[in-house]
């Protein structure tokens, strides 16, 4: 029972808080419960909980992607301008972009170098391609993904249910099958999976490519949302993304991580800046105050691992 | 006998030489193992038993020499286990992050498709059952919630689940060192019954008695060298130890007698689960005994926490700590041997807060003729320097300051006996002008050095013996009591 | 000859030698008719650069995982902060110093208190922090543009023997912190912890200690740069550090201090600034534009990390 417990722990913070706040809102703003309501906060959170998704298969192996904001700005830029009347060409430039991801994978893991130099270079490269192909804001959006993105099912919001499939699809890849059990156990160990005859080194890069995919899907949803796009459109998503994986329950190392709590994490962080607003809190305060719910999230967190460990040992 | 003799052996190796510098750890060894055997390996620390191990299950490929699986050359992990060759480490090699059924998933390629979750849990559950019957392991669990029993039991059947082929060898390294006595019989007893049925089974152990009752040939290797390869029915207990070559001699003790009058420099209540308080007086030298892992290098690192500071730098330091895993926190890897030196006593060669290099380099030098570390010049990188030598500096490090008390964690691991020779004179000599020294060893010769010995076990101190009472059957009596019934 | 070797074996002559060519090649460029004024330019804006990368630098010294990212933030605060406390008047300048090396001390406690007491990674404990100290920056600024004093304005704007005094300063200020760290036995604790942080706290060494000292170092140095940076651009703006904080980490990998912490330089600080800012001066001079300038940067990064790099498993 305890055992049970324990695994549901991690998926139960984000959950409640996520609650919490959502009570918050609710009560502050009861309009806000409504089918449109909904719509409006979590607008959002489909691109944000994508790219948080990537993020956490990022952590998965150990690393971390500090360059996830430009290269969601990249996927948009590239789907802003090509993807409407060049279909063929901006998925070209995509998976390319993928590939280079693997490759990114491959070396950092050959010469064993750290992941945050070497994405924050790539920061840089992916922001100045952006500059490259749309130097002022501007593109649209390809009808279908825009008639995706607004697209009204009935009784729940679309980007209730984007998430929620989302979750569903992320949670059957990284915890159900195979290819997700040796992710996490590159995290966990790696030596021990090359021992049992895996290549870590296919694993890693495979492990970036498949957040590339994420996070390309994270620009798409982004100007489906927004119908253009423009260099720095996403800059914010390295952070929230990194934010909504801690607040899911991930860790940074060791392979801990959950799906379900990082979809979790982007809708609590997403609902946070309305939750802000409704607050009536001036808009100066509105990044310090991200930076404080952060913190608070972490010491929290600390607060319960400590209790548990402490009930564990007695 | 006859019919298990007529098919090939599993593995067998030839003439495989493995170097690592100018150690040898592997010189020349031939070695076979053929299926219905279990072979016990045995030696001393440092005889090339993990080398073996890593040989065979293709991790390490030897300098020289070839190895067959089932009569066909070839190398490397992969082709080691599609050979059924399947290897328990010592040190825990599961995912701590992920479940039980998940690590199966991990060491079996074979558990492909749909519904491999099923099929593991129900293939790890009935090896668990059969092993280890009783053992209310939750399959579902993450391994990093078991217990380090638990883990090491979920290891061990993980290696022994059938997917797509039989496991032909396992390799047990080790495998009952968390396990007690309870659980130890029981995988004893399922390995004869997999022997039995045909597989080979290789296990290594400190215990001579589970080596005697459960390998039906044993090997004992030495300084990197078969010394001897006969049936488990030719060896005693005594014969064994003789073999591995640690020549029970009862060299006549010269501990110093001057150690009980001193004046009390640490004095800790006896703790939790124990009985036995923990005092040192000055110039004294204390063993740690017991097994290995059994809290002597917790104590250790306590000990040291409380006497200094991690927020303020001090000149004067009560203790100083000599480490025996050099690389995990002795040696600082970028350094030269000079600055590894020198890092414990900066405040007494500096000038207003900065480093008088002269003076650090005469205090090198001092030392470097002092301890006999072997290096034309202390500038050269201190990974350029042997084991023990690095082992050396440490001592230095330590030795240099003003510290009364010097607490050392198992310190001559992997350190040639000369060099080992060479500190006890100094340990010795120090001790005589008033230095206090705890000495953690997993080395009975070294505990037969000391004044007064405290044997730990499961993390508590539960014997105390002092002068003609240290002795290696007390020791052992010690360790062991209460896991043998 | 033999000195020539020894040098060729630092690793920071590597970033002089790319500095000195991308100079000649703007140089060759433009036909020798800006020589002086690329010079001077170059010093001057190197020099915010290396006071920023001289703290990131002593941060990274600290082992795998410590990276200060409040360094934006901070120069935005301390420029704001200092430049509305003078108040444009010359005999406030002393205090609006002040001020400004208080914030940096203030930050840079805070940042370790999250670090230790909260044992949140330093990534994101400094990038929260930098959260907290923008949105003060923003809330204490309200969009107001605060002249700094006439003094200090030219001070920071002008030269002495030709050298721009804010590359002065960060001369100055780059022996303190070469003393601290390659003569100093600070120095040499740090880059013990940054090599192996359990061996170097067995050794006796303060670990929190110095640790925290670390972190507010770094702080007290980009409150300085920001303190210097809003008197020489004439008034603090919001975004004044944003650029500093890929800058300050790529000079300093750039510069050839080991990205795993235990090994630093300081010269390196001064040749990697020195050539970021050459190269951006000799796209434009190219015409290129911001796109592949930033592009140019990244693959600048990552070829040097990549040529620095030893293959996994080496090591040990």
């Amino acid at each position: 029972m305890r055992k049970t417990l324990s695994g549901l722990l991690p998926i139960l913070i984000p959950a409640v808080s996520l609650a919490v706040l959502l009570a918050a809102v609710f009560y502050m703003q009861p309009r806000a419960m409504s089918y449109n309501g909904l719509n409006l906060l979590f607008n959002l959170a489909v691109p944000i909980a994508l790219a948080t998704i990537a993020q956490m298969i990022i952590m998965a192996v150990n690393d971390l992607d500090l360059s996830m904001g430009t290269f969601v700005s990249f996927a948009a830029c590239v789907t802003a301008v090509y993807m409407p009347q060049q279909p063929l060409v901006a998925i070209l430039i995509l998976a390319g972009a993928v590939g280079i991801y693997a490759l990114l994978g491959v070396i950092i893991t050959l010469r064993d170098l750290p992941s945050i130099v070497v994405t924050l270079g790539m920061s840089f490269v992916w922001g100045g391609l952006a500059v490259l192909i749309l130097p002022a804001p501007g593109g649209q959006a390809p009808v279908w993904l825009r008639a995706l993105m607004v697209s009204k099912p009935t009784l729940v919001p679309m980007a209730i249910v984007a998430s929620v499939v989302i979750a569903v699809i992320a949670h059957l890849l990284i915890m159900r099958s195979t290819f997700g059990v040796l992710l996490r156990g590159v995290g966990g160990n790696s030596r021990s999976v090359g021992r049992a005859g895996w290549s870590v080194l296919a694993l890693k890069g495979a492990a970036y490519a498949t957040a590339a995919v994420f996070a390309v899907l994270a620009g798409m949803a982004l100007v489906g949302l927004t119908t253009s796009a423009d260099a720095n459109i996403a800059l914010r998503y390295t952070l929230l993304s990194i934010a909504g994986v801690i607040l899911g329950g991930g860790e940074f190392v060791g392979g801990r991580v959950s799906p379900i709590g990082a979809v979790i994490g982007a809708l609590t962080l997403t609902l946070a800046g309305s939750f802000l607003s409704f607050l009536r809190i001036s808009p100066d305060w509105q990044i310090g105050a991200q930076g404080g719910i952060l913190i608070i999230v972490l010491a929290l967190r600390l607060g319960i691992n400590r209790g548990s460990r402490q009930e564990k040992t007695s | 006998m006859t019919d298990v003799s007529a098919t090939g052996p599993v593995v067998s190796i030839r003439q495989v030489r493995v170097e690592f510098g100018a150690v040898k750890a592997l010189d020349g060894v031939d070695f076979e193992i053929r299926p219905g055997e279990a072979v016990g390996l045995v030696g001393h620390n440092g005889a090339g038993k993990s080398t073996i191990v890593n040989v065979i299950n293709g991790g390490l490929s030897p300098h020289k020499g070839e190895i067959l699986y089932e009569g066909e050359p070839g190398g490397g992990i992969t082709t080691a286990r599609a050979h059924g060759v399947r290897c328990v480490f010592q040190e825990l090699s599961l995912c701590p992050n992920l479940t039980v059924v998940e690590n199966t998933r991990l060491m079996h390629a074979g558990l492909k498709g749909l519904g491999w979750r099923k099929r593991a849990h129900s293939l790890i559950r009935a090896r668990m059952d059969e092993i280890f019957p009783g053992h209310g392991v939750d399959c579902l669990a993450t391994v990093g919630s078991l217990s380090i029993a638990e883990r090491q039991m979920v290891e061990i059947a993980i290696n022994f689940v059938n997917v797509t082929e039989d496991p032909k060898l396992v390799i047990l390294d080790e495998p009952t060192s968390s396990l007690d006595a309870g659980l130890a019989e029981q995988l004893m007893a399922y390995v004869r019954r997999f022997v039995r049925a045909g597989g080979s089974v290789l296990l290594i152990s400190h215990i001579l008695g589970e080596i005697l009752s459960t390998s039906s040939r044993i090997v004992v290797m030495k300084d990197g060298r078969v010394v001897a390869s006969r049936a488990a029915g030719e060896f005693s207990v005594k014969s064994l130890v003789e073999a591995m070559g640690s020549v029970v001699k009862e060299t006549a003790r010269n501990a110093a007698a001057s150690g009980t009058s001193g004046e009390k420099v640490i004095d800790v209540a006896a703790a939790k689960g124990s009985s036995t308080p923990f005092y040192a007086r000055k110039g004294e030298i204390i063993g740690l005994a017991g097994l290995g892992g059994h809290g002597q290098t917790t104590m250790l690192l306590d000990l040291f926490a409380e006497s200094s500071s991690k927020w303020f730098p001090s000149a004067q330091k009560p203790m100083a700590f000599v480490a025996g895993d050099r690389a995990l926190n002795g040696t600082f890897p970028l350094w030269s041997i000079l600055r590894n030196l020198s890092i414990g006593n900066l405040p007494s060669m500096s000038k207003l807060a900065a480093v008088d290099t002269s003076r650090e380099a005469t205090h090198g030098e001092d030392w470097k003729s002092r301890m006999g570390i072997r290096t034309p010049d202390m500038t050269n990188p201190i990974l350029s320097l042997s084991g023990g030598n690095q082992q050396k500096v440490l001592f230095a490090r330590a030795l240099a300051g003003s510290a009364a008390i010097v607490l050392m964690d198992d310190p001559m691991r992997g350190v040639d006996i000369g060099t080992k020779q060479e500190v006890y004179a100094t340990l010795r000599r120090e001790a005589q002008s008033g230095r206090t020294f705890i000495w953690y060893s997993t080395e009975m010769d070294e505990m037969r050095l000391c004044d007064r010995v405290y044997v730990f076990r499961d993390g508590a101190i539960v014997a105390e013996l002092e002068g003609d009472a240290v002795t290696e059957d007390n020791i052992l009596a010690a360790s062991f009591s209460g896991e043998a019934a | 000859m033999n000195s020539f070797r020894l040098l060729a074996r630092k690793p920071w002559t590597w970033s002089f030698v790319a500095a000195f060519a991308t100079w000649i090649v703007t140089i060759l460029f433009t036909g020798g008719a800006s020589t002086a004024s690329l010079s001077q330019a170059t010093l001057t804006f190197a020099a915010f650069s290396v006071i920023v990368g001289l703290g990131q630098m002593l941060v990274i010294t600290l082992g795998p995982g410590n990276v200060d990212l409040s360094v934006p933030a901070t120069i935005t605060l301390s420029g704001t902060v200092a430049l509305k406390l003078m108040d444009g008047q010359d005999n406030m300048i002393l205090l609006g110093l002040a001020a400004s090396i208080a914030i940096g001390l203030v930050i840079g406690v805070l940042n370790y208190a999250l670090i230790k007491f909260l044992r949140i990674p330093p990534i994101i404990a400094t990038l929260s922090m930098s959260f907290l100290v923008q949105s003060s920056a923003i809330w204490y600024n309200r969009g107001l543009r605060v002249k700094p004093p006439e003094a200090l304005a030219t001070f920071s704007t002008s030269s002495t023997l030709g050298v721009p005094n804010t590359a002065i300063i960060a001369l100055l200020l780059s022996l303190a912190v070469w003393w601290l760290l390659d003569r100093s036995m600070f120095g040499r604790w740090i880059s013990a912890i940054g090599q192996n942080a359990f061996a170097a706290r067995m050794a006796g060494i303060a670990v929190d200690g110095c640790r925290l000292a670390t972190y507010v170092i770094c702080a007290v140095l980009a409150s300085l740069c920001g303190y210097l940076l809003a008197s020489f651009s004439g008034g603090a703006a919001l975004n004044m550090g944003a650029e500093y904080l890929l800058m300050s980490i790529a000079v300093v990998v750039i510069g050839g201090s080991a990205v795993a912490g235990g090994n630093s330089n300081v010269p390196g600080i001064w040749g990697a600034s020195l050539f970021m800012f050459l190269v951006v001066s000799m796209l434009n001079t190219y015409g290129f534009g911001a796109g592949v300038r930033l592009i140019m940067t990244g693959l600048i990064i990552i070829c040097v990390i990549v040529a620095a790099s030893r293959p996994a498993g080496s090591t040990r």
